[in-house]
């Protein structure tokens, strides 16, 4: 993208959209790489996949619609989307899954509203959404970390299962996988455990799921070295993580037994990859600084609202879609105000 | 629209004006019961027949009735036929009227029988009337067909599954199913599924039309390039 060269003042920001799209995906490898490490070679495999498909189908896309192809491709959005994809799927997972995933995510919630700039949600999350209510056996199948579970997949056996859906284990994929550290709280939640033995638990670790808090702040360490870059603002992150500290923070006050504490709500699941890198979608999020503050307040009420007393144990995903939803509300009540123009006109 | 001759009724009825795909009327069960394609046929079939019935009344009695209460009399006498039919699904295919349920009661408020009643059959003759009443019904059948077949088979990886239901036990052979071991893409047949599957359809629809207008036009050479937005 190159702008109009004029006379001074020079003031230009990181203008070219490839090189943001870029900086952001760099930013999510540690991530991904402590993802791989802790859980083994199916993630690699969901990010190949993911990227292809994303690729594949925009191009397709594009094509169809009589655009330039080389030059959309070539912005990185699709690249992005497919990450983000990728790293909020389960570590093991059939191919087909990531397939249709993405390319859902690339063809619907993307180009049929016109291509980036245009989608009113965020394409990573309405992929991952639509997995997640379509295909919820597939969807919950989490691996455990590899140093809590008894079998290790090499490369060779991994790819057994992800294009043929065979493991050369006994008790196939349950051997495997386990609920993860927000599944395990709310359904002994349920079964009227306390708190106090929930967290004995070996799934949980120091403060989130043992392994997960290591992903987690890998996504911490990505997102802050954004803010750094300046490639986001803070006030959707803060805005977001602090509600749901704080919304989370009074309730185990007041039931410690009953509502798990807020540390944990922010290094487990997908609160710290929501704050960092999805609700911060200068696309689909708000876009005024007061709005990003709202924005990002109504995403932590809604996860804490849907761990606590929803029906996933996880609630960032469709905090995020509820919340894209309000944005152009959000974004036409809080527009700041133009200076330099008599009342009214 | 005074004298519409009967090949421009059926092609309307068909086409050009489908009651799913441009008048986009009907949503509600349009979009509630296509979840597969013998529910779409079932319901498909139930408002053909109100919406003939209806028509063919309204026209027979369109110069007894006062403009003023029109609409009230529309009214009365689509919902005497929707309780016919109701009654008579009852009665003989009662395991598709149980899955049908509310549906069936609620063609009475299908805005496309009060609209064909009232825009069509008031002013025009019994047999045009009826025509009219059989093409529109038919146009809408064969969208609530198609989208149920296409949720179907996304959906369950079956088509015409419960065909038994409308055409007694002979149809268990109809049930095809077209994937084997299917997951089910359970999306399909989840709401969201019929808004993303009849927006599919109606842009099919237009670049049908698209196409076949670019094609009539084409001998002039002065046609201009392909419009950017489709």
């Amino acid at each position: 993208m190159s702008m109009l060269k004029a006379s001074s003042p020079h003031i230009h920001g990181p203008a070219a959209v490839n090189a943001v799209m870029l900086e952001v995906s760099l930013a999510l490898l540690p991530a991904l790489a402590a993802y791989t490490w802790l859980f083994g070679w199916g993630v690699i495999f969901n990010v190949l996949l993911a990227i292809a498909t994303a690729l594949l189908s925009e191009a397709a896309v594009l094509r169809m619609r009589g655009r330039e192809v080389a030059a959309t491709l070539g912005d990185g959005s699709a690249l992005l989307t497919a990450l983000l994809l990728a790293i909020a799927l389960p570590p093991l997972a059939p191919w087909w899954l990531i397939v249709v995933g993405t390319a859902f995510a690339i063809i619907f919630a993307k180009q049929l509203y016109g291509g980036l700039g245009f989608n009113p949600f965020n394409p990573a999350m309405v992929g991952y959404v639509v997995l997640l209510i379509s295909f919820p056996l597939e969807m919950t199948s989490w691996l455990a970390p590899l140093d809590v579970r008894e079998h290790t997949l090499d490369l060779s056996a991994t790819a057994a299962y992800v294009f043929g859906g065979q493991l050369p284990l006994q008790g196939g994929i349950d051997s495997l996988t386990m609920a993860t550290p927000l599944d395990t709280v709310k359904t002994r939640l349920g079964l009227e455990h306390t708190m106090g033995e929930i967290l004995r638990d070996p799934v949980l670790g120091i403060l989130g799921g043992r392994g997960w808090e290591i992903v987690n702040a890998m996504v911490l360490l990505g997102g802050l070295w954004m803010l750094f870059r300046r490639l986001i603002t803070w006030h959707v992150p803060v805005a977001m993580l602090g509600t749901l500290f704080v919304t989370s923070g009074l309730f185990h006050l007041i039931d410690p037994e009953h509502y798990s504490g807020p540390l944990f709500h922010i290094a487990s699941g997908g609160a710290l990859l929501g704050a960092f890198f999805i609700a911060t979608d200068p696309v689909s999020g708000a876009t005024s600084t007061r709005g990003r503050i709202i924005f990002g307040i109504g995403v932590g009420l809604f996860t804490f609202i849907i761990r606590a007393w929803g029906g996933y144990p996880d609630g960032v995903a469709f905090s995020i879609l509820l919340m894209n939803m309000a944005a152009p509300t959000i974004d036409y009540y809080t527009r700041p105000r133009v200076f330099g123009h008599t009342g009214g006109h | 629209m005074a004298e519409a001759s009967y090949g421009k009724i059926a092609k309307d009825g068909f086409w050009n004006n489908n009651v799913a795909l441009v008048q986009i009327l009907g949503l509600c069960p349009l979009l509630a019961v296509t979840s597969t394609a013998v529910n779409g046929l079932g319901l498909g079939l139930a408002t053909t027949l109100v919406l003939i019935c209806s028509n063919v009344t309204v026209s027979l009695i369109r110069h007894l009735v006062r403009p003023e209460v029109r609409i009230p009399v529309f009214v009365l006498v689509i919902a005497s036929f929707v309780t016919a039919v109701e009654l008579a699904m009852n009665a003989f295919f009662h395991d598709l009227y149980k899955v049908l349920g509310i549906f069936i009661p609620l063609i009475v408020t299908n805005c496309s029988i009060l609209g064909r009643a009232e825009a069509f059959a008031s002013k025009n003759s019994v047999s045009k009337s009826f025509l009219d009443g059989l093409t529109m019904g038919l146009g809408f059948l064969i969208i609530l067909v198609l989208l149920g077949a296409m949720r179907e088979i996304i959906g369950f990886g079956t088509l015409f599954a419960q065909a038994h239901m409308m055409f007694g036990e002979v149809a268990r052979g109809l049930t095809t199913t077209v994937f084997e071991n299917y997951k089910g893409f359970l999306l399909a047949v989840l709401p969201p599924g019929a808004f993303i599957g009849l927006g599919l359809l109606i842009a099919v629809k237009n670049l049908i039309d698209q196409r076949a207008t670019r094609r009539a036009r084409q001998p002039a050479p002065a046609a201009g390039p392909a419009k950017a937005e489709a």
